[in-house]
């Protein structure tokens, strides 16, 4: 299989902190990977040297075989990587639909564009109805994001992601906070993404974890403690001591 | 529901925001009746069309992406330089000077941008009133091209399109400002409703996930502050042509001061918050004036401090269910 996204010797630090200590990390196409590790094991630091949010001290990203290292944040998306994020972050006074709309027009490069009605454009307008269909926000689509319930809120957030057409999505705890009842739709929404879209998840929750991933990276301190299979991971004995022992006791 | 059946309803949501709401129209049709039904308030008529130009212009920043500013006069006055220095030594016609208002107010604009697009809320206040402090002691120093202190004296306008000159009660003037407030409101109205208008309300909402969607943030606001400047830049012109006079005053920081107190009271983000505000307050502005000259700046005062602390919701709540009445009305004729 080949590799979408990967580190080589990613490092960062804050201050005296390693928040990332010498990354070296592969995600494969088609990949339904995830990423544990316990709390301030650096994961969401990780995740914001990927997309571009946080630059690293040293070290290498490629997506697709490009050295995307110093892209800006929107040249990434426009590389094929769209990332969730572990709060929500919508666009509060948008309704689902213009802010699906909005993921659409600046993938189609229309976002420049000072005149154009956004109804008049059919394209802007089929690819819009398809997400919104696909995740099953359609009939609350006219609703002010902000008003809707939380649970709704987490499927637009990856929704969003998605209009983007990643070939690689980072999912930052896409169940994090849902309540109990919501939750199987959300997971249902994550298991029914394409399988040609390459899947990071972040996640906390191990019922999830184990349910979804193919492969496992366990993180802790900034450092790849350990990687393979979930069976493997269940059994490793370092991987038990440092995060599943201390999960269970949680 | 079946793809071709929410496609049709997914055009008629995105049509539906900007459709032209009859109350739109019943505005402008009162805008341009104004001038027959007040022959003589066409002064106060003109300096209201170019206040809200103004306005508009504060309003696209601010409004639609969020982008505060306490040095909005700079524009005013690089417009209101630019189009007296023009009628002054190169030619008379007032188009000429509104399309030089707008290029000087928007280059600076685009100049200024830079400044303006990191930092916080507060930076922002800080760099744009220090632009404006900067550009009103340079006219000040500079008093050989901008006639300092005393002002820019000696312009003479040519008639507007070679017809209608200028005359003394402010007939030419109000729809000369008239008419170039509704040509740009057209055009603010047109982009704010295109995908660049939708990427900057993005951005308002939430530049962490504008950029995560594909949107360059520094860009689309360099954009609308140039556009923004250039429409500020046009209101300065007006101001320049049709009082025949550009005075130190146009840089001050009352005006961009008092631009912010109209948007509060008119509301940002919807195009027409900075005409009503306009309104609002230069009439407030002239009523309080012609009974208390000297301390009309009181009643001002107190009339922001009652409004802010409560009124503004009762004000805007009393007009929202008139404007659905209203709606309703219009729905109802149409069936």
């Amino acid at each position: 299989m080949s590799a979408v996204l990967q580190t080589f010797d990613l490092s960062k630090s804050f201050g005296g902190i390693t928040a990332t200590d010498h990354v070296d990390f592969t995600l494969a196409k088609g990949a339904r990977h995830a990423l544990i590790g316990p709390n301030g094991a650096g994961k969401t630091t990780f995740v914001n040297q990927l997309t571009g949010v946080l630059r690293p001290s040293s070290g290498r990203i490629e997506l697709m075989g490009e050295d995307i290292t110093r892209l800006p944040r929107e040249a990434r998306v426009k590389r094929g990587l769209a990332r969730t994020f572990q709060i929500n972050q919508l666009f509060g006074t948008m309704t689902p639909l213009e802010m699906i709309a909005l993921v659409t027009s600046e993938r189609l490069g229309r976002g420049s564009h000072p005149f154009r009605a956004l109804d008049r454009d059919l394209e802007l307008v089929g690819q819009t109805a398809e997400i919104l269909t696909r995740f099953r926000i359609d009939d609350i689509m006219d609703r002010r994001i902000a008003t809707l319930p939380y649970g709704k809120q987490r499927q637009i957030e990856i929704a969003a992601a998605f209009a983007a057409r990643p070939s690689v999505l980072l999912l930052d705890e896409p169940a994090a906070g849902v309540p109990e009842a919501e939750r199987r739709d959300l997971m249902q929404t994550v298991a029914a993404l394409p399988d040609d879209v390459s899947v990071l998840l972040i996640e906390h929750d191990m019922d999830l974890v184990f349910r979804f991933a193919t492969r496992i990276t366990v993180l802790v301190n900034g450092r790849v403690l350990a990687e393979g299979t979930p069976e493997e991971m269940a059994h490793d004995p370092a991987v038990r001591a440092a995060y599943l022992g201390e999960g269970a006791h949680a | 529901m079946t793809m071709p059946v929410l496609e049709t309803r997914v055009r008629q949501a995105l049509f539906a925001s900007r459709r032209w709401h009859p109350a739109e129209i019943v505005f402008w049709c009162l805008a341009f009746a104004a001038f027959l039904l007040f022959p003589r308030n066409l002064l106060l008529l003109n300096e209201i069309a170019i206040l809200a130009l103004f306005a508009l212009s504060l309003d696209l920043i601010l409004g639609y992406a969020g982008i505060v500013s306490l040095g909005h006069a700079a524009f005013l006055g690089m417009g209101a330089y630019a189009a007296g220095l023009l009628a002054k030594h190169v030619t008379a016609d007032p188009f000429a000077g509104l399309l030089a208002g707008m290029g000087a107010a928007g280059l600076l604009g685009l100049v200024t941008s830079p400044l303006v697009l990191r930092g916080t809320d507060l930076t922002r206040l800080m760099i744009t009133l220090g632009v404006a402090l900067i550009l009103y002691e340079l006219a000040n120093s500079f008093s050989t091209l901008t006639g300092g202190a005393d002002g820019l004296q000696g312009i003479m306008m040519a008639p507007v399109l070679g017809l209608f000159d200028f005359d003394i009660f402010g007939r030419t003037a109000y729809l000369y400002s008239l008419s170039v407030l509704f040509l740009l409101f057209l055009i603010a109205r047109r982009v704010v409703h295109s995908p660049f208008g939708l990427s900057l309300r993005a951005i308002r909402d939430n530049p962490l996930r504008a950029a995560a969607s594909g949107v360059p943030n520094d860009r689309r606001l360099a954009a609308v502050y140039t556009l923004a400047a250039a429409y500020a830049g046009a209101a300065g012109a007006l101001l320049a042509q049709t009082t025949q006079f550009v005075s130190l005053d146009v840089l001050d920081f009352h005006r961009s001061a008092d631009l912010m107190l109209v948007l509060i009271i008119g509301g940002a983000g919807y195009l027409y918050g900075g005409l009503i505000g306009a309104i609002a307050f230069k009439l407030l502005q002239d009523l309080i004036a012609s009974f208390t000259p000297q301390y009309w700046m009181f009643w001002i005062g107190l009339f922001l401090v009652l409004f802010v602390l409560g009124g503004r919701e009762m004000i805007h709540g009393a007009v929202k269910a008139a404007a659905a009445r209203f709606a309703r009305l219009g729905k109802g004729a149409a069936r």
